[in-house]
Parts: C-alpha cells; sequence; structure tokens
C-alpha cells in the first residue's frame, strides 16, 4: 500500500498508539506516584481516541438527526425541533450522512469510568502521602521497610492503633 | 414471573447496596442484616436458576435487556441490545459467588465493627456491590458490557483494599495501576475486534469470524484476542504479572482478603473461557493461533513459581496468596491445552478452587484471631487450641495437595487427563510437581500443629506481627459455621463432580458453535 | 524499569500498529464497523422507535441502557470508595456541630471572586438543567448536564469556602441523592418488569406515561438522564470535597 496513504489515511491509529505508549511507559516506570496516574489518563484518553476517531465519516453530520433533513441552516429549526422532530423525518435518513453513534455512546462511559479510576486512585496516593510522608515510589518502599524493622504491624488492629471514635458516615 | 428470576441475581444486592446508602447511612446496625438479606435472596435466586435450567436438560437461557430483540432476519439477525445468556456452567458459577459472599458474611459480620470502625455501611456497600460485579460478568454476552462490570467489581475491590490500614493503601494502589492497565488492554482488545467486525455482542463476533476466513487470518484479530488475553491475565494474576496480588490480599482486611481470593481470579478465569470458548472459538484458537506452546510453558512456569515461592513463605497469608499464583497457573494452562477434558477441568477447577481458597483463607483468618500470629508458629497446638478452624484448614489443605474424596483431587484428574491426552507432558510434570510441593508445604505445617516444632530457627528477633495476649479472641461462633459449610463445600463439590463436570461439558458444547 | 518499560512499549507499540494496516482508512463510511446493520439501525430508525434525535442519548439510554446503569453504579462506588478509603471520622462529627451556627462566608473569600460567582452560579446551574432535559435534540444528557451541575457547587466551594457549599449540599444529602439517582434508573427497570416486560423495557411503560410508545421511550430516557443526573452532580462534589481536604471536610482549598 502506498506509504503516504499508510501514514496520513490512518494518522488517527498513528496518534492513538503513539498516546498509549507515552501514557503505559509512565504508569509502569515512573517513580512518582501522581506521574503513574497521569500515565493512567493518558492511556485512557489515548484508548478513547481511538474509538472515538473509528465512527468519523467522511462529510457526516454529528449523529444528532436532523429535523428536516439536510438542511444546512440549523439554528432556525432549534426552536421547533422539540415539537417537530416526531413528524419531520418521514424520509429515509442516509446513513452515511451521519456518525457512528456507538463508539461515542461507548466511550461516554469509559470517559466516566476513567474518572471514576483517578478519583478513587488520587484518594489512595493521599492515603499513602498521610501513612508515609512521600509520593515517591522508592521513599514508600524504603518507609515501609523501616516501619516494619521497627515492629509496626502489617494489617491486623495493633494496640496501639485505636479504632476511630465515631462514625465516618457523612454528616 | 420466572422468566426475570435470574435478574435478581444482580438486582436484589445491587438495590439493597443502594437502599443503604438511601436510608441508612447513620446506622452502622444496619449493615449486616441488609448484607445477608440480599445475598440470602441472591443465593435462592441463583439457585432456582441453576436448577430449572438442569430441568430443561441443560438450556440455554437468554434475556433481552431493555427489551429490544434481535434485529428481524431479514435485517440481518443481528444483536441491537445487550442481552446476556445463562448455561450450565454459568449458573453453576453464579451459585458459587453468592454462596460464598453469603457465608464470608458470617465471618464479615465478627470483624466489620473491629477492622472498618466507623464505616460499616461503606464497607456494606462495597461488599454488595463486589457481588453485584462479579455475578454480571458471568452471565453478560455483550464485550463491554463485560468491561463495565469488571470495572464496577476492579472499583469495589481497590475500595475493599484500601480501606485496611498501613500498608493497605500503597497495595491498593499497585492494584490500581495493574488492573487499570489489565482492563484497558482488554477494551483495546475489544476495539481492534469492534473495528473489523462491527458488532459487540459476543455471539454475533463468533459468527463474524466463523464465516470470514479473511478475518480470521488477519494480523488485527490476533492482536485484539492478544490483548483481551494479555488484559484478563493481569486482572487474575498470571505469572508474571502477579506482583499486585500477595500484598494486596494479604494487608487488606481479612473479610475482604477471604471475599476476594477465592472469587475475583476465578471469575476471571470464567470470563477468560468465556471470550476463548463462546468469542473466538476453540478451533480459530489452535488451529489458526499456534500459542499452545508459548501460553502452556508459560503456565507451567506460573505453577512452579508459585508454589515455590509459597513454600518460601514465612507467613500464612502470603503463603496462601501465592498459592492462589499456582493455582491460576494450573487454570491457564489447562485452558490451553484445549482439549474437552482440558477445558472442562478447568471450569470445574474454577468452583473447586474458589471452594478451597475460601476455606484456607478463612480458616487462616480465624486462626490468626485466635493466636494472634501471623506466622507459622501460629499453628503450634492448633488442633487442641482451634479444632473447628484447624480442621477446615485440614480439609483445604487436602484439597490443594489433591487427595480424595476433596474437590482439588478430581480437578487435578481432570486437568492431568488433559495434559495427557493433549501430550503436554511439561504441563502434567508441572501439576505433580506442585502437588508435591503443596504436600511438602502443608505437611510442614502439620507438623508444628501436632508437634509443636518449627523447623526454622528462630534468630532471636520477636516476631513484629505477633499481637499481644488480650487482643486474642475466640472463633466467633457465627464464623464457626461459615467455617464447616465451607468445609463440607470442598467435600461435596468434589464428591458430585462428575454430575457437575457432566453439566460444563454440555454448557460449553451447547455454546461451542459447531467447527 | 525505565529499560524494561521502554523496550516493553516500543515493542508494544510496533505490534499495535502492525495489527492497524488491515483497518479501515479514518472517516471511511464502509468499514465493517460504520456499515454494519446495527449501526445503520440505529441512525435510520432510532427517531422512528423513539422519537429521539440524539442518536447517542437514545443508544445510552435505550438501546443500552443496561450498561448505563452499570456507568451509574461506577460513579456511586467511586464516592463510596472514596470516603471508605479517606473520610475521617471524627472530623464529620465536628462538621455537625459546626455546620448550622454561621451564616457569614469563609474568611478567606475575595469579595469580587465572591459577587461574580454568585451571579454565575444560579445560571449555571439552569444551564445545566438544560443540558440534561435537551439531551434529547442537541448534545446533552444525564452525564454532561449533571457534570456541569456539579462544577457549579464546585465553584461555590472554590469561591465562598468549602463550609458554604456543604451548608447548601451537605455531604448526607448528596450521597441520599447519588443512592437515589440509581434508585430512579433501576426503577423504571422494575417497573417495567411488574408490567410485564423486560427489565428496562421502556416500551410496556406506555401505559402509565402520556403519547405512544416511542413517546413513552423518549419520556423513560428522560426520567432515566434525570436519575444519572442527580447521581453525577452529587457524586463530583463529594469526591472533590473529600479530595481537597484529605477527607476531613474542613477549609479546602
Amino acid at each position: 500500500m502506498d506509504l503516504l496513504e499508510y501514514i496520513l489515511g490512518k494518522s488517527n491509529y498513528w496518534a492513538s498508539i503513539v498516546l498509549m505508549m507515552i501514557g503505559l511507559h509512565a504508569m509502569i516506570s515512573k517513580n512518582n506516584l501522581i506521574k503513574k496516574l497521569i500515565g493512567m489518563s493518558v492511556f485512557q484518553t489515548a484508548i478513547i481516541l481511538f474509538y472515538v476517531s473509528s465512527s468519523a465519516k467522511r462529510g457526516a453530520k454529528i449523529p444528532i438527526i436532523h429535523p428536516h433533513g439536510d438542511h444546512a441552516d440549523k439554528a432556525d429549526h432549534a426552536a421547533e425541533a422539540g415539537h417537530h422532530a416526531a413528524d419531520a423525518v418521514h424520509h429515509a435518513i442516509d446513513a452515511t450522512a451521519y456518525e457512528n453513534p456507538l463508539p461515542h455512546v461507548l466511550m461516554l462511559t469509559a470517559i466516566v469510568v476513567g474518572v471514576a479510576t483517578l478519583g478513587l486512585a488520587l484518594a489512595m496516593v493521599q492515603k499513602v502521602y498521610a501513612a508515609y510522608g512521600s509520593i515517591e515510589e522508592d521513599e514508600v518502599l524504603a518507609a515501609i521497610a523501616e516501619a516494619t524493622a521497627n515492629g509496626a504491624s502489617i494489617s491486623m488492629p495493633s494496640p496501639s492503633d485505636s479504632p476511630a471514635q465515631g462514625d465516618v458516615s457523612p454528616s | 414471573m420466572s422468566e426475570q428470576i435470574p435478574l435478581l441475581i444482580l438486582l436484589v444486592p445491587l438495590l439493597g447496596a443502594v437502599g443503604l446508602g438511601l436510608f441508612a447511612l447513620r446506622r452502622p446496625a444496619a449493615a449486616m442484616p441488609v448484607v445477608f438479606g440480599a445475598l440470602g435472596i441472591a443465593v435462592l435466586a441463583a439457585i432456582h436458576t441453576l436448577l430449572r435450567i438442569v430441568d430443561e436438560g441443560g438450556s440455554v437461557i437468554t434475556y433481552n435487556l431493555a427489551g429490544w430483540d434481535r434485529l428481524p432476519e431479514r435485517a440481518s439477525g443481528k444483536a441491537i441490545g445487550i442481552e446476556y445468556k445463562i448455561d450450565a456452567f454459568n449458573a453453576l458459577v453464579l451459585v458459587l459467588i453468592t454462596a460464598v459472599a453469603l457465608v464470608n458474611a458470617l465471618y464479615l459480620r465478627a470483624r466489620i465493627a473491629v477492622e472498618c470502625a466507623g464505616k460499616e455501611i461503606l464497607y456494606a456497600v462495597l461488599y454488595l456491590l463486589l457481588v453485584v460485579g462479579l455475578c454480571g460478568m458471568v452471565i453478560t454476552n455483550d464485550a463491554f458490557n463485560l468491561y463495565v462490570l469488571l470495572e464496577i467489581s476492579s472499583l469495589t475491590s481497590y475500595a475493599l483494599i484500601g480501606i485496611g490500614r498501613r500498608r493497605a493503601a500503597h497495595a491498593s494502589f499497585n492494584y490500581i495501576i495493574t488492573g487499570t492497565i489489565g482492563a484497558s488492554f482488554y477494551l483495546l482488545g475489544v476495539g481492534y475486534l469492534y473495528m473489523q467486525v462491527g458488532t459487540l455482542n459476543i455471539g454475533d463476533i463468533h459468527e463474524v469470524l466463523t464465516a470470514s476466513a479473511e478475518l480470521r487470518a488477519s494480523a488485527s484479530v490476533k492482536v485484539a484476542c492478544m490483548m483481551i488475553m494479555a488484559g484478563l491475565w493481569l486482572k487474575m494474576a498470571m505469572f508474571p504479572m502477579h506482583g499486585w496480588l500477595p500484598n494486596a490480599y494479604r494487608y487488606a482486611p481479612s473479610p475482604s482478603g477471604s471475599l476476594m481470593a477465592p472469587l475475583v481470579t476465578k471469575v476471571m478465569v470464567v470470563v477468560m473461557l468465556r471470550v476463548m470458548v463462546n468469542l473466538f472459538g476453540l478451533d480459530y484458537l489452535f488451529a489458526e493461533l499456534n500459542w499452545r506452546p508459548v501460553i502452556v510453558g508459560l503456565a507451567c512456569v506460573a505453577i512452579l513459581a508459585g508454589s515455590l515461592l509459597a513454600l518460601a513463605q514465612r507467613d500464612l497469608r502470603a503463603m496462601l496468596c501465592y498459592l492462589i499464583v499456582a493455582e491460576v497457573g494450573y487454570m491457564v494452562g489447562g485452558a490451553w491445552v484445549g482439549n474437552e477434558a482440558g477445558i472442562t477441568g478447568v471450569a470445574y477447577h474454577v468452583l473447586s478452587d474458589a471452594c478451597m481458597t475460601f476455606c484456607l483463607f478463612l480458616a487462616a483468618a480465624a486462626i490468626i484471631l485466635r493466636t494472634g500470629e501471623h506466622r507459622l508458629g501460629a499453628f503450634r497446638g492448633a488442633f487442641q487450641r482451634i479444632p473447628v478452624a484447624m480442621t477446615a484448614f485440614t480439609v483445604g489443605a487436602f484439597s490443594m495437595i489433591g487427595l480424595p474424596p476433596t474437590c482439588g483431587f478430581f480437578s487435578k484428574w481432570y486437568l492431568l487427563q488433559g495434559g495427557i491426552e493433549a501430550g503436554q507432558w511439561h504441563y502434567v510434570a508441572a501439576l505433580l510437581i506442585s502437588s508435591l510441593v503443596n504436600a511438602v508445604l502443608f505437611f510442614r505445617i502439620f507438623e508444628i500443629a501436632l508437634f509443636g516444632k518449627i523447623e526454622v530457627p528462630e534468630t532471636g528477633v520477636r516476631d513484629v506481627d505477633a499481637l499481644p495476649r488480650d487482643t486474642w479472641e475466640r472463633v466467633p461462633a457465627a464464623t464457626k459455621v461459615g467455617l464447616v459449610v465451607a468445609a463440607i463445600a470442598v467435600i461435596a463439590v468434589g464428591l458430585l463432580n462428575r454430575p457437575i463436570a457432566l453439566w460444563i461439558g454440555k454448557a460449553l458444547n451447547f455454546i461451542e458453535v459447531a467447527g | 524499569m525505565k529499560a524494561f518499560a521502554s523496550i516493553l512499549v516500543v515493542v508494544l507499540g510496533a505490534v499495535l500498529l502492525h495489527a492497524s494496516k488491515d483497518f479501515p482508512l479514518l472517516g471511511d463510511a464502509m468499514s465493517p464497523a460504520n456499515n454494519h446493520p446495527v449501526a445503520r439501525h440505529y441512525i435510520e430508525e432510532t427517531v422512528n422507535d423513539t422519537h429521539v434525535r440524539n442518536l447517542v442519548t437514545a443508544v445510552l439510554a435505550d438501546y443500552r441502557g443496561y450498561d448505563t446503569m452499570f456507568e451509574t453504579v461506577v460513579v456511586f462506588v467511586a464516592g463510596i470508595g472514596i470516603l471508605a478509603v479517606i473520610g475521617v471520622p471524627t472530623a464529620r462529627i465536628r462538621q455537625n456541630e459546626n455546620l448550622g451556627s454561621t451564616r457569614q462566608f469563609g474568611v478567606d473569600s475575595d469579595l469580587i471572586i465572591l459577587q461574580t460567582c454568585r451571579l454565575i452560579v444560579p445560571v449555571l446551574q439552569l444551564f445545566a438543567l438544560y443540558v440534561i432535559a435537551h439531551g434529547h435534540h442537541s448534545p446533552g444528557g444525564g452525564f454532561q448536564g449533571g457534570v456541569l451541575f456539579g462544577a457549579s457547587y464546585i465553584l461555590l466551594a472554590l469561591s465562598g469556602g468549602l463550609r458554604e457549599a456543604l451548608r447548601r449540599l451537605s455531604e448526607s444529602l448528596s450521597f441520599r441523592l447519588a443512592a437515589f439517582g440509581i434508585v430512579l434508573y433501576a426503577g423504571v427497570g422494575l417497573l417495567s418488569m411488574a408490567l410485564g416486560g423486560n427489565f428496562l423495557d421502556y416500551a410496556v411503560l406506555d401505559r402509565l406515561l402520556p403519547g405512544d410508545v416511542a413517546m413513552a421511550r423518549s419520556h423513560s430516557m428522560l426520567i432515566v438522564e434525570a436519575g444519572v443526573g442527580f447521581t453525577v452532580t452529587t457524586i463530583l462534589f463529594v469526591i472533590y470535597a473529600n479530595l481537597a481536604t484529605r477527607g476531613n471536610l474542613e477549609d479546602g482549598l
């Protein structure tokens, strides 16, 4: 296949794969916990880019059906859209005129999942910081080793670890 | 109405969890009753579903969510909504998940106020939602829906581990990083497949792949398969990507450990089986892709590494965690041996390993509770001090070693059969060696229990994890009940191995499209 | 570690790119994904089936509504999880005592910022409600509008102090509303089951909702999107409140 076509015609795949690899590299090799999370974000966003770019169609509109067919001026119809949408579209809709909605839907879900994971991971980093005073992986591991050598218990509640008073349920 | 009962397995715990969030945020006493109630109903619904499928001779229950039936045949017959499919094997796994969660709740009841003080309701919500995620993953027939439920299970497990003290947060963070890479690889693999096939419904994807030799030969489908497998292996702690598991399950609060250790990795294996059998199809995987030698070899390394690392551990829970890594090796190897005996063996092993891991983890938690020690010294005189827990531990240990009539024996039997039939002698050897190593491991423990000796001489450093005498507790009665149920299950699943294997065979053949 | 990561990344990237040679070109309308009967069905028949012109909302809330329900549960889990991991018990009891006592804004708030934000917040919230409600006909929906609405509370917290925002939307109320959002979603599904259809089958709800079957789908989608909006709004605010204060809800940024 023509090399130019291969690179330009598939530029979206190149872009998303390069971004994915940057993100993956950060997740694995960075020492700082927050940088790992930034890598995670980049990685997930690159996958989202991959999916969404697959839904593109040359010359197509966004996946919202026009009330009166392929009318160029959308603004006029916006007001009547709510009432007339139901009876406006009698003629067949050309599937190539609108982008594929399915990847958009899937990626809405993926974005939400990514945000949720990021939130939870950030909370975890805060907890690690509160326990060990650092967010660099090597320093944390050193602090853990020191704590173990000094006689801290692993996970069972030790006598010095009094259970928190009261309820953590939201006030 | 009975059409809707399978859905209750998912809906009742879900509504229980949100109900707690809605009404009981400041009433910690409500946590356990709701957990018991919701899981009890879920278990009953799962058993009902299983009995219905067995009664109907192994039929498959298909359910279209949101009422969208497939497109009419003239318009291609494809699925436009999401559907789920339950066959005999899935139904067994559903019963397993809900039952283990329910029995574990007996133990949870004793520990929740101590290990998660002030956060009981939050813990209960996460607990119930983990069960929802796991059950949903098992029955869904849509590749993307599987991803969403995978993430629900993952997020709840991250939180159930991170809620613990001390090292739990760091262990959970590592789990988050590895788990997210795994889930994202899975998503990428599904994306690659979607680009070539155009649908997300597992059955439809299989149809398209079977029909098109060109697709089967293409690099993108191969890479998709690779990415999906890699993602699932990351999530099931397949060696060498197992690093997150020992720390995560050791430092988590003990009820979390005893819930997740038996279930999470096994459900990932079930998903892997589903992907192999239903999505790609065994003939594609074994005739066209020639990965079997590599993967079975990797599995053998996993088995040996897991067993030897377990042998090297001095901490009880760490030892059990490495045994899980070895068990995952059994399952991945057995699945990729690829013949009917192998796959049936893996499916049966999912059930049996879950039971025995649960039994061992629960017994270990009870022993640690009673003796205050994390290390093997905890077993000194255990048969007299903690008879119920020690007996349950013994049953679990026999199962791990592979002695009849426990389920471990029968699952090893099927796996060995599969390995021998396929001529995978390194796999057979690895299984036998690991049984030997397990025997050494557990008999060492029995020696300590019966004769009170510890082989490794103490070097004068005090056991840093030993708890002072006044925190030791007698094992609560409810936990004893749980231990007895777990031990009985290990033996029962073993004795029932013929009917279970029969139903598994039916289920997997039923869905495996001819060819 | 860095060397291993670099090698892994280069090899993996090369493999992934190699596979992409089979892929359709960017913008190809006849690719397997874009030309699939199901994708065509979504574009061609959605308006007839559901009277909703925004295809993404229709697929999200109706055809794949089951997925969206679990997505909402994911958001809820994130909120509960963050509270479980870093929530500090004692701080909440203190909060309870202090919260009702003062009417003034936090001491650090700047007058210009405060007044500007007081003007912006209501408009932002109105716009957020518009985005949720108009998600059927223009880009929008429960998630998008919910994020805007949650952002309005975060803006309030940033400008006037976290305490002010908590007075208007306490953490306890947030979780209740979040759970309520899921109950709303699952409730619509249960109602369908009770009326004889499958879970989340909106067609059978046309007995209760005005209009024909297609309009019933449209209305149910709105209810479901509202549920999603509740959950996303409140959980987003809870995530902010907890992360900004390391779980103890004092002061904040």
